[in-house]
């Protein structure tokens, strides 16, 4: 090693030593720890009590679990491809280069960074079926009585995927960007071709913007699958009604601080990670089929 | 031609009722957080009300009324007497008539109310929760900010042998979702002593935040290497390279940065949760669901309270906006 390596190994170090013990201290002892709880009998106060795969086994007989798992699935499977959807759809009227761009993708973006209890309470508000906005607007404009929406079993995860839209802001910023990337001589190339807005759409655009579709994709799975906040402050941590909102997140939350159940906790954290880590991985693989990258 | 125009306005109309729906929540959390609880729950099957009125008095402060029904209707008088399940009198022109509440209506003006915002004040205990989520937030930005800079710069602009792998660790992580680590944690700043303090929240952004360190070493990596060699050549060490040739030069990226910790540790729910006990140190965030559980259909307040909890981050918006999207487009197109 000469001496400029070792200099640079030494600052190197140094300059990443925060990280370095962050690491060790915060994810690394967490993570082994974690492993080893998620085989235990543990409620933090007393010494864990080693049970082998009984948390795992309890998993699959618990239908509370079960309940939690298929509709925080609904959820993802739902409300992940419809923000998708809206937001390129949004992103692609903003790109039309309108007056007031700006305006509308400021207020496209505003929701995005309202502090989640706040637009949890908020939302509760809309969506109160007697005095509520919404409501109110479908009888004023519809002569529809609207449903009981986050209070009716039957509608309480449609209300969050509604919800949800609200929040797509942060994609059309992503989107926007992406669309800004597209080579406007293809646009050219397709009129000279005598293509339409529809046709310019699914073969220069759409294949153009697919890796920022993998992106976001990622991300909105990502997010759903760890949904927490707003079914907490929505419900008062119940899941209610009927156990219809009760989400992975909230159940995993309610099963560690409310039950300390911790080791029946963390097993299921870790079967969270696989799941999302699959879901991920499946996508990811996919992607290879229909993601295409500028010069290949 | 005539089609790109159509297919503008087209768009036109599809964004402006867009931005109605988007906007809509908003005017609604203003709107209620301005009313009396009367007029938050209006007569049933009446349209939304949008602006916030209040009854109109005479100088005597009774009720102005306009008949609706009868010989003096549409005639304007004044309410003398309200009784639950009687007829109202009512001195129209002179004459004192009898009526029941559906033969006439209160003629209505604008009235804001303003002790919603008195009653979030007082009873959120706002003031000592703004301190509190103040005190977190800026710590947190201070940590992150500086931690998160070092880190980067090291993987950025520091050749040295490991690196690499190191680097993969910050990217794997960033991976693992929140929940694995929870309950380790908890259990490591309980042993601590440091459930009920503000520490849990506040000391791991001194560590280096994986997503702000990806952030800053993209943004580094786009900085001229010459500048720091000549820098290195003139004999200034490696720190000092840092602070005085890559800080300055990233300035917007760390501006990104401490924005989006700030708004972050803002409207975090999840940690005060798990380790704020003692109602003297919640956060805005936390003091708001807290106030919402406790009373479920207090809208008035509960709508005051989320517009003060969420004008301060809308006006930071405003005053960063170039920051906010530039940041939000680097994450999403090099991440």
């Amino acid at each position: 090693m000469t001496r400029m390596e070792r200099r640079n190994l030494v600052n190197g170090l140094l300059f990443a030593s925060p990280y370095i013990l962050g690491f060790l201290l915060f994810m690394l002892y967490p993570l082994a720890m974690s492993f080893y709880y998620s085989f235990c009998q543990y409620n933090v106060i007393a010494k864990p009590i080693w049970i082998g795969w009984d948390n795992y086994h309890e998993l699959f007989r618990d239908s509370d679990f079960t309940t939690a798992l298929y509709n925080t699935l609904y959820f993802t499977v739902f409300s992940v491809p419809l923000s998708l959807a809206f937001s390129i759809g949004l992103a692609l009227l903003l790109n039309q280069k309108v007056n007031g761009m700006s305006i509308y993708r400021t207020i496209f973006f505003l929701p995005t960074i309202v502090p989640v209890v706040a637009s949890a309470v908020l939302w509760l508000w809309v969506l109160t079926p007697d005095g509520g906005l919404l409501n109110g607007l479908l009888l004023q404009f519809f002569g529809i009585r609207g449903p009981g929406w986050i209070a009716d079993p039957a509608w309480s995860k449609p209300s969050l995927i509604l919800m949800n839209l609200w929040t797509v802001g942060t994609a059309v910023v992503i989107f926007l960007a992406g669309l800004a990337e597209v080579p406007k001589e293809l646009y050219e190339v397709a009129d000279i071709d005598g293509a339409g807005p529809w046709g310019k759409f699914r073969n220069v655009t759409l294949p153009l913007i697919t890796p920022t579709i993998l992106f976001n994709l990622v991300m909105g799975l990502i997010a759903a699958f760890q949904y927490f906040t707003q079914v907490y402050v929505m419900t008062n941590g119940t899941g209610s009604p009927a156990k219809s909102t009760l989400l992975y997140a909230l159940y995993l939350y309610k099963t560690s601080f409310n039950y300390l159940k911790m080791g029946y906790a963390s097993a299921m954290a870790w079967l969270l990670f696989l799941v999302i880590f699959a879901a991920t991985v499946l996508v990811m693989v996919s992607s290879k089929r229909w993601v295409h990258y500028h010069g290949e | 031609m005539a089609n790109k125009h159509k297919f503008h306005w087209v768009a036109h109309l599809c964004l402006l009722s867009a931005s109605v729906t988007f906007v809509a929540p908003f005017l609604w959390m203003v709107s209620t957080s301005l009313k009396s609880e009367a007029r938050i729950f209006p007569k049933a099957g009446g349209p939304p009300q949008w602006i916030p009125t209040a009854d109109r008095l005479d100088t005597q402060g009774r009720r102005i009324v306009k008949v609706l029904e009868g010989p003096f209707a549409g005639k304007q008088g004044v309410e003398l007497s309200a009784h639950e399940g009687e007829r109202h009198e009512i001195l129209v022109e002179g004459k004192t008539i009898a009526l029941w509440p559906e033969e006439f209506e209160v003629e209505q003006r604008l009235g804001f109310q303003w002790k919603n915002y008195v009653a979030a004040l007082q009873k959120m205990d706002f003031i000592n929760n703004l301190r509190n989520t103040l005190f977190i937030c800026v710590f947190c930005v201070v940590g992150t900010v500086i931690s998160s800079g070092l880190v980067a710069y090291s993987f950025a602009r520091i050749p040295w042998k490991g690196r690499n792998v190191v680097f993969l660790c910050v990217l794997a992580t960033m991976m693992i979702p929140y929940q694995v680590t929870l309950i380790p944690l908890f259990a490591v700043y309980r042993s601590l002593g440091w459930v009920g303090t503000f520490k849990p929240l506040i000391i791991p952004s001194f560590f280096g935040v994986p997503f702000y360190i990806f952030l800053l070493r993209q943004f580094f990596m786009g900085i001229p290497e010459d500048m720091s060699a000549a820098a290195r050549i003139d004999g200034c060490s490696e720190f000092g390279i840092f602070l005085r040739i890559i800080a300055p030069l990233a300035k917007p990226a760390f501006a990104t940065t401490g924005l989006f910790t700030f708004l972050f540790e803002w409207g975090d729910f999840l940690n005060p949760l798990i380790y704020l006990q003692d109602d003297r140190q919640y956060t805005l965030a936390i003091a708001l669901q807290q106030f919402q559980s406790h009373h479920e259909s207090a809208w008035g307040p509960l709508m005051a309270m989320s517009t003060l909890i969420t004008l301060p981050i809308i006006v930071l918006f405003f005053l960063t906006q170039r920051t906010f999207i530039q940041g939000i487009t680097m994450t999403g197109l090099k991440g």
